[in-house]
């Protein structure tokens, strides 16, 4: 049943397919072709993406036939068939360990390791049974917890090996789109769940102050991989990539993080006792931004922080280190290129990764495909040989913008993901920061309390730092995925790290005291304008 | 392409302008969309265009195409597009073999021009001797985008240089068009970006700049579009502040695109 030629844009039919209005030919979705591709089995969706989207245009070749070794298209030959169990697929490139499709995109998506953030940088898609009595959100979301607590336990099970379920978020009865299975009801409902990184793109944290938070999400990245079997790549100049890993947090079991939610909740409430709104009731169950395991993903994990990983789990992982000290031993005018030492160095190793171990499609006969998930540890550091953070006018100010632009190129050719970690407080020149940011993917900047003005305000009292989204990718489309606020604050409880929504309290009475109110008012102003990459102005509308 | 957007520079695939120099500008909001409707519009109007891709792969830009009506691909099978890939070359200059010849090779060494650039932009618009390739209306530069090579380290000069060089080429002599996009970044001190935006301003005929919104953030536009225009018997300004209905087509997934 095809839906009216109306204003472009995504109708649902009842047939659960989802048709795009691009002009005189109706394409079937790009979704489309990967919700049907999923019934059959695993199979990379953006391989039948590609197929699909050439049933309306005649596309030769499909989508990826330009570009072998492109990660965002990777056209596999081999067809998919067969059931959905067993991981032992030879050349096939099922659902990778780990790993889940943004639908929007065709992009794969990877944890990073903190699914407070994973929500904030783009969507994937997942859904949730609700049968058609249920007619509350609530009871919606209980159901998808309870479901949502076997496959946890599933994935918990299978954790560590590579099977084509675990982390596959979608599987057939799941999905909306596409599913023309009878088993299907109709009360299917289609939740947009958190995203995470796409692979073949390079997150940027701008460190905090003391670099006491960023390098805490440098090591989720880096656990994460370790949880789901990707092969790390750890470059530093500062520590040993070895000590680094020691120090990697030990992931949460399920119950476990529903202890210490409680533990965090009771104490709270002990201090502050919930009052249940009368008039904006509604609100009361917004969601504060942290979803917990039960509720949504069986993609990321949670990590306690204050243990660390087991020795069994580190050594099992594979990883390839990088300690700038050792690599270079003399420093002899070896100049490739325009390049700083050690960075041409680094880029020479990553390279080398790439290529040996096949992640970009070079060796198809090997095993398994599997994610290289690279970190990259204060880069721009003066100990990487970078003046950009000691001197206003730097010799080798396009050193470091010359390397992210090299290592863009890499990772778009293979199945990777990297995290980079930038003291970006430290530059002086605003313009290097900016294009540091350009040429980056996604940009996440730490702003921490400690030891400024806003540890003492009243507005900031909860929590220990912000968070700023500067720039999430339009990968694929034109258009990305935002969160509706620019204002999030980061905390870190016991052992669990949280990102919330900011919100000015209200401004109840004129009798408040007029240096309170104007406390306010700044507060109000240090709320970030916008994001980078988006709309954004110069001037707040002052409350 | 957007219809909406040919209507306000009352332009059709059918009747291009030529010989002009079109100039894309964003702040604080993406332009990328500029640049993916001007490559379908011109594969549309049956122009030969030769893309300077240098900061997304061929599939970023194929797939956008697709969602707007052209394919990248078989427009490069029958030698419409000539697609430059900014990102693989730099990768073949860095780990390939030293001795083959690259257009990119100024990553590789200090000095900085873009001579090899312009060389291949010329070749690959330049229509061969021989009679038998189809006939394209016009050849078309388009180059995404300038600012990269900036970051490169290529100095302002050399790009105003290169710029120069291909509107010769290509608007002058070949009677084609050029765009090019630049991010603008005002609140950073990036004069070099500056300079060349202001340059390369006072040398287009078109100038499109994409702005955020001055108020902050909106979910539902992504904020608002300048067109200024510069004839040459009517010098006259025209600035069109219509973006509200644009931005909202835009914001969904797949552009509408009538043919």
């Amino acid at each position: 049943m095809e839906s009216q030629q109306g204003e472009g844009g995504t109708e649902l039919d009842s047939q659960s397919s989802i048709w795009v209005n691009t002009g005189g030919n109706k394409m079937a979705a790009l979704t489309t072709g990967f919700g049907r591709a999923r019934q059959g089995g695993a199979g990379d969706p953006r391989e039948y993406k590609a197929e699909t989207a050439a049933g309306g245009d005649k596309l030769g070749g499909g989508g990826g036939g330009g570009d072998r070794g492109c990660s965002f298209l990777r056209k596999v030959s081999v067809p998919g068939s067969g059931g959905g169990g067993g991981g032992g697929g030879g050349a096939r490139l099922r659902s990778i360990a780990g790993t889940r499709p943004s639908v929007q995109n065709g992009q794969l998506l990877v944890s990073a390791g903190l699914p407070a953030l994973d929500q904030l940088l783009g969507r994937s898609v997942s859904s949730e049974r609700r049968s058609a009595s249920s007619g509350r959100r609530e009871g919606g979301r209980e159901r998808g917890k309870k479901e949502g607590k076997e496959q946890i336990n599933r994935r918990e099970r299978g954790c560590g090996t590579i099977q084509s379920e675990e982390g596959a978020s979608t599987r057939p009865q799941d999905l909306l789109w596409g599913c023309s299975s009878p088993t299907a009801p109709l009360g299917v409902l289609l939740y947009l769940r958190g995203g995470g990184l796409a692979v073949g793109t390079l997150l940027l944290i701008e460190e905090d102050k003391y670099n006491i938070y960023s390098s805490l999400i440098f090591k989720y990245f880096l656990a994460e991989g370790i949880v789901c079997g990707h092969t790390l790549l750890v470059a530093s100049a500062k520590e040993d990539p070895g000590d680094i890993l020691q120090e990697l947090p030990e992931p949460l079991h399920d119950d476990n993080y529903k202890k210490v939610l409680d533990e965090g909740r009771s104490h709270k409430s002990q201090e502050e006792p919930e009052i249940s709104m009368k008039i904006a009731w509604r609100y009361q169950n917004l969601p504060q931004m942290e979803a917990g395991p039960g509720t949504s993903s069986r993609f990321g994990h949670y990590y306690d922080v204050s243990k660390r990983m087991s020795q069994e789990v580190i050594q099992s992982a594979k990883w390839h280190k990088f300690f700038l000290p050792e690599e270079i031993t003399s420093y002899a005018n070896v100049e490739s290129c325009a390049l700083n030492h050690g960075y041409t160095k680094l880029l020479h190793f990553i390279q080398r990764v790439i290529s040996e171990q096949g992640f970009d499609g070079s060796n198809p006969q090997k095993k398994q495909k599997n994610i290289l998930r690279i970190g990259i540890q204060s880069l721009g550091s003066p100990l990487w040989g970078d003046d950009i953070c000691c001197a206003d006018t730097p010799e080798h100010m396009h050193s470091l913008t010359r390397f992210l632009y090299v290592l863009r190129g890499l990772l778009r050719m293979s199945l990777s993901a990297c995290i980079i970690t930038v003291p970006s407080h430290l530059i002086q020149n605003k313009a290097v920061t900016s294009r540091i940011r350009n040429l980056s993917d996604t940009v996440v900047g730490l702003e921490s309390f400690i030891g400024s003005e806003k540890e003492a305000n009243s507005l900031y009292k909860d929590y220990h730092g912000l968070i700023h989204i500067h720039q999430i990718p339009r990968l694929n489309s034109l258009i990305c995925d935002v969160s509706d606020t620019k204002d999030l604050a980061f905390k870190l409880q016991r052992k669990v790290f949280t990102i919330e929504r900011l919100h000015l309290p209200p401004d109840l009475s004129d009798t408040v005291s007029r240096s309170s109110k104007r406390d306010l008012v700044e507060s109000a102003k240090q709320l970030s304008p916008g994001c980078g990459m988006m709309a954004g102005g110069k001037e707040h509308l002052d409350f | 392409m957007f219809p909406e957007l040919n209507n306000l520079l009352n332009v059709s695939p059918d009747k291009p302008e030529q010989g002009k120099f079109t100039l894309l500008c964003d702040a604080k909001t993406d332009g990328g969309f500029l640049v993916h409707h001007f490559l379908s519009f011109y594969l549309k109007a049956n122009c030969k265009v030769c893309f300077v891709a240098l900061l997304q792969s061929f599939s970023h830009y194929n797939i956008v195409g697709q969602k707007l009506g052209v394919n990248l691909i078989a427009a490069r099978d029958r030698g419409q597009l000539v697609f430059f890939e900014g990102l693989k070359s730099t990768v073949e200059v860095l780990f390939g073999s030293k001795e083959q010849p690259n257009t990119l090779k100024f990553i590789r060494e200090s000095s900085s021009d873009l001579k090899s650039l312009y060389e291949f932009v010329q070749k690959a618009l330049t229509p061969s001797g021989d009679g038998s390739a189809t006939s394209w209306k016009f050849p078309v530069l388009l180059v995404d985008d300038l600012s990269v090579l900036l970051s490169l380290g290529v100095e302002a000069v050399a790009v105003l240089d290169f710029i120069q060089y291909c509107r010769a080429t290509v608007c002058c002599q070949l009677k084609g068009n050029v765009v090019a996009l630049v991010h603008d970044s005002d609140q950073t001190e990036d004069e070099e970006n500056a300079m060349l935006m202001n340059a390369l301003g006072h040398q287009s005929s078109l100038i499109l700049r994409a702005e955020g919104l001055v108020t902050g953030f909106c979910k539902d536009v992504h904020g608002q579009l300048k067109i200024l225009r510069r004839g040459l018997l009517q010098p006259k300004n025209d600035e069109a502040e219509q973006w509200n209905t644009l931005l909202k087509v835009i914001e969904i997934p797949c552009a509408r695109a009538r043919i």
